[in-house]
């Protein structure tokens, strides 16, 4: 299946340069300035963007009531306890961090290697990127179980004199999230000034020409200006991308650096970064999917983009697989009666059925499908791929914590672990956080970035001094 | 401090880019000097075109990331030998190795800061108001699909009729005088 198709479609070629289309044709810069701007601009609220809010206000919601007791109550209403202490929330913090990696992938990685398809879908990844930190921040925070006192973390001067421990890779975790925290937001709003401007200067409201007047920070499009800000955002993808790779290396130390069967390998570093970009790039789906049918962008966001990402897919999703084959074979190369009994327990203990979900969700589903242009494509179809992925990598979370820790090496120790429904709320609730945070975004922030789209138009071709001096 | 009376420039509008950068080379080759472009996306052969070929942003990005790094390990290194010794495991005070990671993300972050408030603070922004803005046709095109040139009053060229007509022989779609 995957022979057939290799070229794509007549229509997706631009007749006049023999490119693949990136955008759809016909365009032009008013157009698609217009297109975007008028979503944000607009007086007029969809009805159905107040039903999703709804909802997604009320998922906040039960964040809000889930925390409250928490801080009430204890880390105790939750089921962590001997042994497995990291539950819900250490699963959850990495599965939030990895969902943001794919924005900073396409912002920087791919800004860097120049796919000019990324500019259609990079700004909402970075806003995922921010809104999935948020919530991926929020749960070691909250996990310290004394939360008031989070900032014993920082290096700061107390009357106690006390300071933080360097040598742990949970203080590594620290710098490393609060820098990708910043940095993404940097980046993120820098590379929406010009936008913003474009925003101030079409506003009819008072209210909205004053926000975005300021927000904008009296951004003119100056030539020199824009030269400047062409080389801080090259800079800034060039400094994000090792930032990217280094900070869901930082969270598998936490777990590598322990010497736990189970978490005391080397092969953690590459697997979860793999790991994270797929599953993020599952979440830019399933976001982008509603997105485009709902606001009407499938001329920005195109087939085009769905076959790439799903590309993208492929190949991270096969090095996660190498990466779970490479633990299989460890277990038993090493020789380790432990390491062994790890694996077994996984796959065959009384908690194998996570592992079988997450080898179905990750492996057998997405890998035998995604070969195909044509279920690429398929836009039913990928929504559904980017659901069973999301899954499937919160299951991978899911084994790498709870089965390494619930039997470890004697036997009188072990326990299990079920979720309370605090462990359930939480989660739940950053869920309904994220979304409630992304439709403000998709309502007040241009979800495009307009300015970069401009440069994909054939107008935005010029010749050169060469070329003129021939005419 | 330039004036803040009478006339700030004579604003040139373009329908494409390639006409914007035909003229800001000409003017730039007739000894033109206080100039600018203006255009809705980066359009680099108009910065070519009026002189603009290196910029200071990667310079304060260097710095402030060797800055913020060697704060890190300097701080590391302090709390950890000197305000607060601990012995784990016998291993040394001084375990360099460890320090590296704050201080790699350290790097990162003040060098990301550096870039993205840095290139603001070379372009003189936030600057909320500019007298481009009092232009009628400014704001909605060189946000959106209108390209300008702008000579500036400051250039010892500058003259309102005979600089009119001069960028009038560029066919532009008008050209209009900018107040301050």
């Amino acid at each position: 299946m995957a022979t057939k198709g290799v070229k794509p479609p007549e229509h997706w070629i631009d007749p006049a340069t023999g490119e693949y289309r990136v955008i759809a044709p016909g365009q032009t810069f008013r157009s698609i300035t217009e297109k975007i701007a008028r979503i944000v601009l607009t007086p007029h609220t969809p009805m159905g963007w107040f039903g999703l809010f709804t909802v997604a206000g009320g998922g906040a919601t039960v964040l809000l009531v889930a925390i409250t007791w928490l801080f009430l109550k204890g880390t105790g209403i939750w089921a962590i306890t001997q042994p497995v202490a990291w539950g819900f929330a250490i699963i959850n913090f990495v599965w939030w961090i990895g969902i943001g990696h794919a924005g900073t992938l396409i912002s920087a990685i791919l800004l860097l290697f120049k796919q000019g398809w990324r500019n259609s879908i990079s700004r909402f990844a970075e806003a995922m990127t921010i809104f999935a930190v948020m919530c991926a921040g929020l749960f070691p925070l909250i996990h310290t179980g004394r939360p008031w006192v989070a900032y014993w973390m920082l290096p700061l001067p107390f009357t106690m004199t006390v300071w933080p421990q360097f040598r742990s890779p949970l203080m590594w975790d620290v710098f490393a999230v609060s820098t990708y925290a910043t940095i993404s937001l940097v980046f993120w709003y820098i590379g929406m000034v010009p936008d913003l401007a474009t925003l101030r200067d079409r506003a009819q409201s008072k209210i909205a020409q004053y926000s975005y007047g300021l927000l904008s920070v009296g951004w003119r499009g100056s030539v020199r200006h824009w030269m400047r800000y062409e080389t801080a955002s090259l800079l800034l993808a060039g400094l994000a991308t090792p930032l990217v790779l280094s900070v869901h290396t930082v969270i598998s130390f936490d777990f590598a650096v322990a010497v736990l069967p189970g978490w005391h390998t080397t092969i953690f570093p590459p697997y979860f970064v793999a790991g994270a970009i797929y599953s993020g790039f599952a979440m830019v789906l399933t976001l982008a999917i509603p997105l485009r049918k709902f606001y009407h962008l499938e001329s920005l966001v195109t087939d085009r983009h769905m076959d790439n990402m799903g590309k993208v897919m492929l190949v991270t999703g096969f090095i996660v697989a190498y990466g779970y084959g490479m633990e299989a074979f460890m277990s038993w190369y090493s020789a380790d009666h432990w390491e062994a009994f790890a694996f077994w327990n996984r796959a065959f203990g009384p908690m194998g059925w996570s592992y079988w979900t997450l080898i179905a969700c990750n492996l057998v589903i997405p890998l035998t499908t995604l070969w195909s242009r044509k279920l690429r494509t398929n836009i039913p179809f990928m929504f559904f791929i980017s659901i069973v992925v999301n899954t499937g990598m919160w299951f991978e979370r899911f084994v790498i914590v709870v089965t390494s820790l619930y039997r470890d090496f004697l036997p009188s120790a072990w326990g299990t672990y079920r979720a309370t429904k605090w462990d359930y709320a939480t989660f739940v609730g950053t869920l309904g956080f994220f979304t409630f945070m992304f439709l403000l975004f998709v309502r007040f922030l241009p979800m495009i970035p307009m300015n970069e789209i401009r440069m994909l138009l054939p107008a935005a071709k010029i010749k050169s001094k060469a070329a003129e001096a021939a005419d | 401090m330039p004036a803040r009376e009478g006339i700030y420039g004579l604003l040139a509008e373009f329908e494409t880019p390639g006409d914007l950068v035909r003229a800001a080379r000409q003017a730039r080759a007739d000894g033109w000097r206080r100039m600018d472009c203006y255009t809705p996306y980066p359009v680099e052969e108009a910065a070519e075109a009026i002189g603009f070929h290196r910029n200071k942003v990667p310079l304060i990005t260097l710095i402030g990331g060797l800055m913020g790094g060697a704060a890190m390990f300097a701080l590391q290194v302090w709390v950890s030998v000197l305000a607060y010794p601990l012995n784990i495991a016998g291993r040394p005070l001084y375990s360099w190795p460890a320090f590296i990671v704050p201080a790699y993300e350290w790097t990162i972050l003040w060098a990301g800061l550096s870039a993205g408030f840095g290139m603001l603070a070379l372009c003189g922004l936030p600057a909320l108001y500019h007298p481009l803005f009092n232009a009628p046709n400014f704001r909605d095109g060189a946000t959106t699909d209108k390209f300008f040139l702008c000579l500036e009053a400051l250039d010892p060229k500058f003259n309102l009729a005979e600089t009119k007509a001069y960028l009038a022989a560029f066919k532009p779609t008008s050209v209009v005088e900018v107040d301050y």
